[in-house]
């Protein structure tokens, strides 16, 4: 059966990038004047040609959001559920290397770290490991669903790439959404990020989207890690991924995330920076090239621009979240996978969401399907 | 003259249905929904916690004039739906339940295999079913053979705000539709629902064009009274609009001479 490498194979990623910033301001404006964008246009958005017409970019994504997506703003939360790592990656706090204290959460330790997400009115719930197959493997993370199922209306995870039978597994027993970054989408440059551990194995990662299509999930996430390589040329692949992926798995459907870079111990400086006004370029890109996809904000982006960048084009957001295993209860003092910026508490993010006229919605889910 | 809509067990005076979903607050998804006067409102399944009793949305559908009409927008198939619509009854002691199989999430467009499957069964089990489906004038007549209550066919892609796009279907459906049919999705405008209502349509659904309007309540009331002038100009009987030309020098003429 198809899969998505054999069309990544067929570009290029310099005449991508060469594309790219070869686009002009007639190209924008063709982009801006279509009513179906294609993947072309979506280039001349996120172009440095763009940047002119990022207001109107931005007001364009503000009322096709709203139309699709309404007066309203999905709250999640993230739950570490271990930091245990067979991984190296360059640029994270968990990574095989750093001598840190490693942690794996007991069952009693998670409904203690869930009872708390409750209390604060979560019903939507993003579990987060490492990649330790022995300890943290798809029994560990089954038997977390398990018990979560009962606590949460929907569950996501971010966690190794699995097979297809481990994520048919998953989604019987109440898993809803998988979020599965390719990192960067550069070949030689992914290497140099991922040297050891299984996870330097690039088509692997590649193709987990589509074991995940495969697999039946109900949600699948999508995005790179900005700091790595150009930006742009990165997320031109995501959003041919994405189409690829939309036209293939139809029954499923999909989110984008745009992490960006952030401090952690061993801390990479990354490679190529991106500023606020790239990422609210971004944004408002995908929203003009898709009306329906779900994109999501993390508490990774600062209190100034998570305020503003709800009016853009973003559909889901966290609050006060915690990048340590049992870091809102069990043991808040351990060390984080990345420092998050938006420190505000739930109720402060909600009352704000309130003020700027969004229904905070925190349930959108039956866990029972 | 009474022109009351009949559905199941449940008469209406309003023609005008309405949804939850989209709008900036439960407050004025209140104020906009009773600004309506719509005596049926969809409620998505999904959105409400049923665990809890103080639930934000549905303590503010908490009216004498509203019934609830549970829908189980998020379900891919017949199993799940028939599965969700007995969650919804026991739930909200609701037996109505508005079917909706879209297992294309990006489009919502409507499975009609699943939802004839899930209808039949469903109508077995004792629900009075409004299922959601393209303006299919076949699968309407297969629907009301297993025995649903109404029919739903789209105007428009859900959300679209696109108006009758599937105009010449509704009207063949209405043409030979022995349950009320009642037109949901892509209504943008209370043009396109008076339309649809002097079209015949027994009743429509509007909840983003109230939802998402810089003034929901206001638009809430617009929607109303254009069911109304619809549903009037259709009792009224509309002027016919001349199809053919009257020639000022007849051909004919010689016949009778």
């Amino acid at each position: 059966m198809s899969n998505f490498t054999s069309l990544f194979n067929s570009y290029n990623w310099d005449v991508i990038v060469s594309d790219i910033y070869s686009k002009t301001s007639a190209d924008v404006e063709a982009a801006l004047q279509s009513n179906k964008r294609n993947l072309e246009d979506f280039k001349a958005l996120i172009s440095p040609a763009a940047k002119p017409y990022l207001e109107q970019m931005a007001q364009l994504s503000s009322v096709l959001t709203k139309k699709r997506f309404g007066n309203t703003m999905q709250m999640y939360a993230p739950m570490y559920l271990s930091n245990e790592c067979q991984n190296i990656c360059t640029y994270c706090g968990f990574s095989l290397t750093n001598k840190i204290p490693r942690r794996t959460l007991t069952d009693s330790e998670i409904l203690k770290e869930a009872a708390f997400l409750k209390s604060k009115g979560y019903n939507h719930i993003l579990l987060v490991t490492g990649e330790a197959n022995k300890t943290v493997g798809v029994d560990y993370i089954n038997n977390a669903i398990k018990i979560l199922k009962k606590e949460f209306a929907n569950i996501t995870i971010e966690v190794q790439p699995l097979d297809q039978d481990e994520y048919e597994l998953l989604v019987e027993n109440g898993l809803y959404a998988v979020l599965v970054y390719q990192e960067t989408y550069h070949r030689d440059e992914y290497k140099k990020h991922h040297p050891k551990g299984k996870k330097s194995n690039f088509d692997y990662r590649l193709e987990t989207p589509d074991r995940l299509g495969k697999a039946g999930v109900h949600k699948i996430g999508v995005g790179a890690l900005f700091g790595l390589e150009d930006w742009r040329a990165d997320s031109f692949f995501t959003a041919l991924h994405l189409q690829y992926l939309q036209k293939t798995y139809w029954q499923t459907k999909y989110s984008i995330s745009f992490p960006r870079l952030r401090p952690h111990t061993g801390g990479l400086e990354p490679k190529v920076v991106m500023e606020d006004a790239d990422l609210v370029q971004l944004i408002c890109a995908y929203r003009l090239l898709d009306e329906d996809v779900e994109l999501s904000m993390s508490t990774r982006e600062s209190e100034k621009f998570r305020n503003n960048i709800i009016n853009l084009g973003i559909t889901s957001i966290s609050a006060e979240s915690k990048t340590n295993p049992g870091g809102y209860v069990v043991e808040p003092q351990s060390l984080e996978q990345f420092e998050i910026s938006d420190e505000r508490s739930t109720e402060l993010i909600a009352e704000m969401l309130q003020e700027k006229g969004f229904e905070v919605v925190w349930k959108d889910w039956e866990s029972a399907w | 003259m009474n022109d009351n809509l009949k559905i199941g067990d449940k008469t209406f005076t309003s023609r005008l249905f309405t949804g939850t979903g989209k709008f900036s607050s439960s407050t004025v998804m209140k104020d906009a929904l009773l600004a309506s006067e719509s005596e049926l409102v969809t409620v998505a399944l999904k959105r409400v916690d049923v665990a809890n009793e103080n639930d934000d949305i549905l303590s503010h559908l908490n009216h004498s004039r509203i019934h609830l009409l549970p829908n189980t927008s998020g379900v891919r198939n017949a199993k799940e739906a028939v599965f969700a619509a007995q969650l919804s009854r026991e739930a909200l002691e609701t037996n109505w339940v508005k079917l909706e199989i879209h297992p294309d999430p990006k489009y919502l467009l409507p499975d009609p295999i699943e939802t004839l499957k899930a209808a039949e069964e469903l109508v077995k089990q004792g629900f009075v079913v409004m299922p959601y489906i393209h303006a299919d004038p076949v699968l309407c007549k297969r629907l009301e053979d297993v025995g649903v209550q109404c029919v739903m066919p789209l105007g428009a892609p859900i959300g679209s705000n696109k108006g009758l796009k599937t105009v010449d279907f509704l009207e063949i459906i209405i043409a030979q539709s022995n349950v009320p049919v009642i037109v949901d999705a892509g209504i943008g405008a209370p043009s396109h629902a008076a339309y649809a209502m002097e079209l015949g349509a027994d009743a429509v659904l509007v909840n983003t064009a109230i939802a998402v309007s810089q003034n929901p309540i206001a638009m809430a009331n617009a929607f109303r009274l254009a069911v109304e002038a619809g549903r009037m100009a259709y009792n009224a009987k509309l002027a016919p609009v001349r199809q053919t030309a009257e020639a000022s020098s007849p051909l004919t003429s010689f016949l009778n001479e």
